[in-house]
């Protein structure tokens, strides 16, 4: 695996631009599992146009982290999210990717009736209106995916899936943009296409993007920051900067490439 | 007031050259089967893709204890006890699913073993459970005027219901967390469903039996999956599979002097397994 040295810039190519008004705040958020504690006194800032890569070892607290953000999960502390005028909003759009295996596949739903069933009133089970089949090309053409949307969900590829999910994130475009290990079980050519498309997003539209993930390799080209999660922050900073870390470098295994 | 209301359909009908069309119990007992089953083929496309089968069986079967409350509280129609109750029980096993403990299966299969052994039990007391047997297989030709007022009340109100939250349901089927981040109340969607599945289902019990309820709720929407490629399709093909089957079953039934429920749930297997071939074929 290639390691930028410890002093490389945070991102290759165009630095991302950033409006650096709007953000969204954790502080001190904590969560308990059957009364353990899973997630403990975590502090972090997400900046638009920045991609923050999360990473850790499975039980960290990564998804509970995800599902703090969402609501999904009762915590202690607080989540802020400050638009662009510094106005507290309370409820932020929010484009969420879950992880594909997680997705059920067998009921017989298009892409496009996930899209009827995001962006409209009408119950998808009555069909779906020719404006709401426009809004849904214009979100999957964002991700190239338009082809896909007449597909049944359950028959598209994992990278397929993947990018038809982005393009519903995307639309309408979110405030804060959360994946959670979008690329487990897609093959190597799919996840460098997909974290390039993303990392084209996140300047395109200024989006402040969360990241789960276990693809460092991949991940310590694309990030701005990473985030090494061990149901505290144990270290974040620099793709560079985390990846020397010795507890980052003992937790997966890197000593080897010194 | 009613029988005005019915006499159209009585009119029409008795026009008909059928046997079956010339008797007042079988012209009811079809404005029944075609207020029930399509509402039963709607509800049952999320409980298929929810897998819900098991909920569903074990709120039936909650009946035996729900009339067993009616009896005790001497109450003249045990409806409002059933479906009391009912509704109790899909609150507490939503409540033991959400804690997490069990599994929901065997969350749900403790439950329903504790319900029908209850009910067995009290309406067994002096040997007196045969009174009851008409619940386990239905009584679709005992329906009454008044009953088919009912059940149009609430054909409307749960397919309104069922409409308003039906994106709701769609998405948290499809990932629970992909809801959360779209709409607002996705967690209460599902419990909205439940309880309205409980009701629906309890208020047909009488007509389909308790035995055979739970596959008119899954046999359209098994045979509908098969068909379809999109949520619309879906929708429209388990109402249509649960409507047709339903007549034929009643008029098969009639024919056969046999149980309508039992008939229905043969006519719609017949229909499940045809579809399982072309899917299997093509």
């Amino acid at each position: 695996m290639h390691i930028p040295p410890e002093d490389a810039p945070a991102h290759q190519g165009i630095a991302p631009h950033r409006c650096g008004e709007c953000c969204t705040t954790l502080r001190g958020v904590t969560a308990r599992r059957n009364g353990v504690i899973v997630l403990e006194e975590i502090d972090l800032h997400l900046h638009c146009g920045e991609l923050t890569a999360v990473i850790g070892e499975n039980g960290a607290g990564k998804t509970t982290l995800v599902k703090c953000l969402l609501g999904e999960m009762p915590h202690r502390g607080e989540v802020h999210f400050l638009d662009a005028a510094r106005r507290r909003k309370d409820s932020p759009v929010i484009g969420y990717v879950p992880q594909h295996n997680s997705f059920e596949k067998e009921a017989p739903v298009s892409v496009l009736d996930l899209f009827a069933a995001s962006l409209s009133a009408r119950p998808a089970c009555l069909g779906v209106s020719p404006a709401v089949r426009q809004a849904a090309l214009a979100g999957l053409e964002r991700t190239g995916a338009d082809p896909l949307v007449d597909r049944q969900v359950g028959t598209l590829s994992g990278g397929e899936l993947q990018r038809v999910l982005l393009g519903l994130a995307l639309t309408p475009v979110p405030n804060i943009l959360v994946l959670d290990e979008p690329m487990s079980g897609v093959d190597h050519r799919g996840r460098e296409q997909f974290y390039g498309l993303l990392s084209q997003l996140r300047r395109e539209y200024d989006l402040a993007v969360l990241l789960v993930s276990h693809d460092l390799a991949t991940l310590a080209r694309f990030a701005d920051r990473m985030v090494f999660l061990d149901r505290r922050i144990v270290c974040e900073g620099t793709p560079a900067e985390v990846l020397h870390d010795p507890q980052v470098r003992a937790a997966f295994s890197l000593h080897s490439l010194s | 007031m009613i029988e005005s209301l019915l006499a159209p359909w009585h009119r029409a009908l008795s026009s008909l050259p059928f046997e079956w069309a010339g008797y007042e119990f079988m012209r009811l007992a079809l404005l029944a089967v075609l207020l029930i089953s399509p509402l039963l083929g709607a509800l049952g496309t999320v409980v298929v893709a929810n897998r819900m089968a098991f909920f569903s069986e074990a709120v039936g079967h909650a009946a035996f204890t729900g009339i067993a409350l009616g009896v005790i509280f001497g109450l003249a129609d045990p409806m409002w006890s059933m479906i009391g109750f009912a509704l109790v029980l899909t609150l507490a096993i939503a409540w033991v699913r959400r804690r997490g403990g069990l599994s929901s299966d065997t969350a749900i299969g403790l439950v329903m073993a504790f319900t029908v052994s209850l009910g067995i039990v009290i309406l067994s007391r002096g040997g007196d459970f045969a009174r009851y047997t008409n619940f386990l297989i239905g009584d679709m030709l005992a329906i009454a005027p008044r009953d088919i007022v009912w059940l149009a009340a609430l054909g409307a109100g749960s397919a309104g219901l069922f409409l308003l939250f039906f994106n709701r349901l769609l998405l948290a089927t499809m990932s629970p967390s992909l809801a959360r981040s779209r709409t607002r109340h996705a967690g209460a969607a599902e419990l909205v469903f439940a309880c309205l599945l409980a009701v629906v289902v309890t208020c047909a019990l009488p007509w389909i039996g308790i035995l055979v309820i739970n596959a008119l709720l899954i046999l359209p929407a098994a045979a509908a999956r098969n068909l379809a490629r999109n949520t619309a399709g879906f929708f429209g093909w388990s109402i249509a599979v649960a409507s047709v089957t339903g007549m034929v079953g009643l008029i098969a039934s009639f024919y056969a002097s046999t149980a309508t429920g039992a008939t229905i749930v043969l006519a719609a297997m017949v229909v499940y397994l045809l579809t399982l071939l072309r899917r299997v074929v093509s």
